[in-house]
């Protein structure tokens, strides 16, 4: 018996080695190791995958081994002693323990500062505070564990643009269940909500625009913590990246007419996955507009919507004919790019009164408005100025031409008089 | 006929004698009543050469205007010149002057040495005229090269990142080259500062001392007359410099004068945007008009021709046709004997066919503005 296992373990680490020179070029798998070498040379596709996989883990990058997750002795050819339980080995963990067997790792803030002394700790803790961990800890193997997310022997760092919880990827690997409307069947939870997700701003932000700022689940939802937001605290998820927004919001009357109404801060204007790009016109009093599903036509709420939206309007329209005119300069090569500078002011105090709406202040609206079209004002002057002297100069050009050809002709007459005394033998200068 | 007002007369008068008794005018006197012009079918080619001074003029008298309120560093260059074309009184004008006076005096220097030439005007012994006029083409090439870089835009920023890349392959010296026209290994404020003092005063110097030179042997030596209306051997209708050229090159200058400032007024120098040097290069990157054909060379040449590098091979192509026009008196023997040369004849027409089709190709090339 130990002869056919020692020619199995030749075979097997001829087998590695060949078989780690054709994984990915990232890292060598280790020389010598048993685990690595069966694994990769019995050839049984029920066992290869973890090894053929390890050589892209981030953990064999740092040192960590097969036997330091398994137990078990790697060098040891013979798979009795190896993989010998009463030695520790543990083999594929059962689901519910592996929080608990990444947790001997990532949860120990001492061994974990050996790496990198700013790598968090609390993600087991955090992880049972979810969902996921609730119900696994309730016995429900049907939920994500740490290897669900992260993958298994293939585990690469969160920076790593392949990993699966790159941020671009994450909703791809969440959707890989709450996707999934066969497998989350018997559950309260949408599966229509990546589809949703994929239709919005946030998502085109992160995949068009490559702004990895832009939130996807976890960013709202937590990681490890994941857990739907609640009625309560949507308006503070929203806030994290929305932060203006959400303390006018807070300071604002909604807030409590909201609350009474069981309306949900933010999703009840906006939506929640499949948020869109807003638009001034969402405020109003036109069909289009959100303030009219609840404020009636005589209401105060409808006149301060209508208010708003003039004062929006009416700066938004001072920045478009400011702007027109400058470009207009700028097409005719007059230099107003100072002027185009200066009106940036104005279009922050859009931004800013577009904030300021969630205060629902018609008077703050209006003082931030005032002072955007004062600043639009200023700059269509410089643009119209920068008109009015291109047409200057194009005066200016005309005169100088004409008296330039005046005293061209005077030239020619002279030179004409010159010739003609030279030809006649009479001196040029009539005064000499 | 209008008569000069008698107390203009009486100032000319006292004036003329007060210099007479300190520097004695009679040479000059003597020197404008006796220097005469050829008059033949190819007269109007003498009119380059003075427009050309009177463009650099222009260039001399703009530069210093504009010198009162440019700063040459990376971090100001570029809001100076913004500066000078919104606030300061008539500095669009100034600055649009400069720009569009410094190719029409590329165009006419151009014109006036394709002129000189194709009417063998470089042959004995005018030798030394052409080669100073050749340093001072030369020279007013490097003039609109530094000059490009100073405004700090975007554009001007990569041309310059090009050209002295060229620079940079130059055999043997090319690395030492380029770091001394960029003040280190990439284009930065350095170079700013070092094209600037090129520009404002080590051309400058150079160049009025071999303007000087040149024009001291234009004055030497008379104009020269086409070889073909010399070997006629009869004798040339002059005309006396002063007033009849005179006035008819001011002619010339006025009308020059119109176009600048129509140039000016309707199609202004454009400022583009300001230069970032971790922003990747624009679509489009193309120098001046008058480096065109040799950045549309570079551009046909492969990366290797066998063991050579194919911009080196640009760059050995380029010095030697310099040389070449640089040596021109001395290769053309026959012109020399005052024989008909047909050959450098046909060099001439074959380098300007030449640099003319890459020019049309290079501003036909896609990409392009």
């Amino acid at each position: 018996m130990g002869a056919v296992w020692r020619v199995l373990v030749l075979l097997g680490t001829m087998g590695s080695t060949l078989g780690s020179a054709g994984v990915a070029a990232a890292q060598a798998l280790p020389e010598g190791n048993m685990c690595v070498a069966c694994h990769n040379g019995i050839g049984d596709p029920r066992v290869t995958p973890p090894a053929e996989k390890f050589a892209q883990d981030v953990h064999l990058a740092k040192g960590i081994l097969c036997q330091d997750c398994h137990g078990g002795d790697p060098t040891s050819p013979d798979p009795a002693r190896a993989m010998d339980r009463a030695k520790g080995f543990v083999g594929k963990p059962k689901r519910q323990a592996i929080p608990a067997l990444c947790g001997r790792c990532h949860s120990d803030a001492a061994y974990m500062k050996t790496f990198n002394p700013t790598l968090r700790v609390d993600q087991v803790q955090e992880y049972l505070t979810s969902v996921h961990g609730k119900r696994l800890k309730a016995g429900d193997a049907k939920v994500a564990t740490c290897i669900d997310c992260h993958d298994v022997h293939q585990i690469r760092a969160i920076k790593d643009q392949q990993a699966w919880t790159y941020p671009i990827k994450v909703v791809d690997t969440c959707g890989r269940c709450h996707g999934d409307a066969a497998y989350m069947a018997g559950r309260t939870v949408a599966t229509d909500v990546l589809d949703e997700y994929k239709k919005s701003v946030h998502y085109e932000a992160l995949t068009t625009k490559g702004d990895l700022a832009a939130p996807t689940c976890n960013v709202c939802h937590g990681n490890h913590g994941a857990v739907p937001p609640g009625v309560e605290s949507v308006a503070n998820v929203c806030g994290t990246c929305h932060g203006v927004t959400a303390e006018m919001f807070n300071r604002g009357p909604h807030k409590v007419a909201f609350a009474a109404m069981g309306l949900t801060p933010c999703v009840a204007c906006h939506g929640n996955h499949a948020v869109q790009r807003t638009s001034d016109t969402l405020v109003g009093t036109d069909e289009k507009a959100i303030c009219v599903s609840c404020h009636d036509t005589n209401s105060v709420g409808f006149k301060q919507a209508g208010a708003m939206r003039t004062s929006l309007d009416g700066l938004r329209e001072a920045i478009r004919r400011a702007t027109a005119v400058l470009e207009q300069a700028e097409r005719a090569g007059m230099e107003v790019s100072q002027a185009k500078f200066e009106l940036r002011g104005a279009t922050d105090a859009l931004l800013k009164t577009r904030a300021a709406i969630h205060l629902v202040d018609p008077v703050a609206i209006q003082t931030l408005t005032d002072e955007g079209n004062q600043i639009a004002a200023r700059a269509h002057a410089k643009g119209v100025t920068a008109l009015e002297d291109l047409a200057f100069r194009h005066r200016g050009l005309w005169v100088s031409v004409g008296l330039i050809v005046l005293v061209i002709g005077g030239l020619v007459l002279k030179i004409r008089d010159v010739d003609r005394r030279q030809a006649s033998g009479r001196p040029t200068d009539p005064q000499a | 006929m209008v008569r000069r007002p008698k107390v203009l007369a009486d100032v000319t008068t006292t004036l003329t004698a007060w210099l007479d008794a300190r520097i004695d005018l009679a040479a000059l006197r003597a020197l404008i009543r006796h220097k005469v012009v050829p008059v033949h079918r190819q007269t109007i080619w003498y009119y380059f050469g003075g427009m050309t001074l009177f463009l650099f003029g222009i260039q001399v008298a703009t530069g210093i205007l504009l010198v009162l309120y440019y700063r040459p560093s990376a971090e100001e260059a570029f809001e100076s010149v913004q500066f000078i074309m919104a606030e300061v009184e008539f500095g669009w004008l100034i600055r649009s002057i400069h720009a569009w006076s410094a190719n029409l005096m590329i165009a006419t220097l151009l014109i006036h040495l394709l002129s000189v030439y194709f009417t063998q005007a470089y042959r004995t012994p005018r030798e030394l005229t052409w080669v100073s006029g050749v340093v001072l083409f030369g020279l007013a090439l490097v003039f609109g090269f530094s000059g490009y870089l100073l405004p700090w835009n975007t554009l001007a920023f990569f041309a310059t990142k090009v050209g002295t890349d060229v620079a940079g392959q130059v055999p043997l010296v090319g690395h030492l080259l380029l770091r001394i026209l960029r003040g280190g290994d990439d284009v930065t404020g350095a170079t700013l500062s070092r094209f600037y003092a090129i520009h404002v005063a080590i051309l400058p110097l150079v160049t009025f001392g071999v303007l000087g030179l040149h024009l001291f042997l234009v004055q030497k030596q008379g104009m020269s007359v086409p070889a073909d209306v010399e070997r006629r051997g009869q004798p040339l209708r002059t005309m006396p410099f002063v007033p009849n050229f005179v006035l008819r090159d001011v002619v010339g200058w006025l009308a020059a004068l119109a176009v600048l400032a129509a140039l000016a007024a309707y199609v202004p120098w454009e400022l583009g945007v300001k230069a970032d040097p971790f922003a990747p290069a624009p679509a489009g990157i193309r120098p001046e008009w008058y480096f065109m054909s040799m950045f549309q060379t570079l551009k046909y040449l492969p990366a290797k021709l066998g063991p050579i590098d194919g911009e080196l091979l640009g760059v050995v192509a380029f010095t030697l046709g310099g040389l070449f026009l640089l040596l021109v008196p001395f290769l053309d023997r026959r012109s020399a004997r005052g024989e008909p040369s047909p050959l450098f004849c046909w060099i001439g027409v074959g380098l300007v066919t030449y640099v003319a089709v890459l020019t049309l190709l290079g501003y036909a090339a896609p990409g392009g503005n």
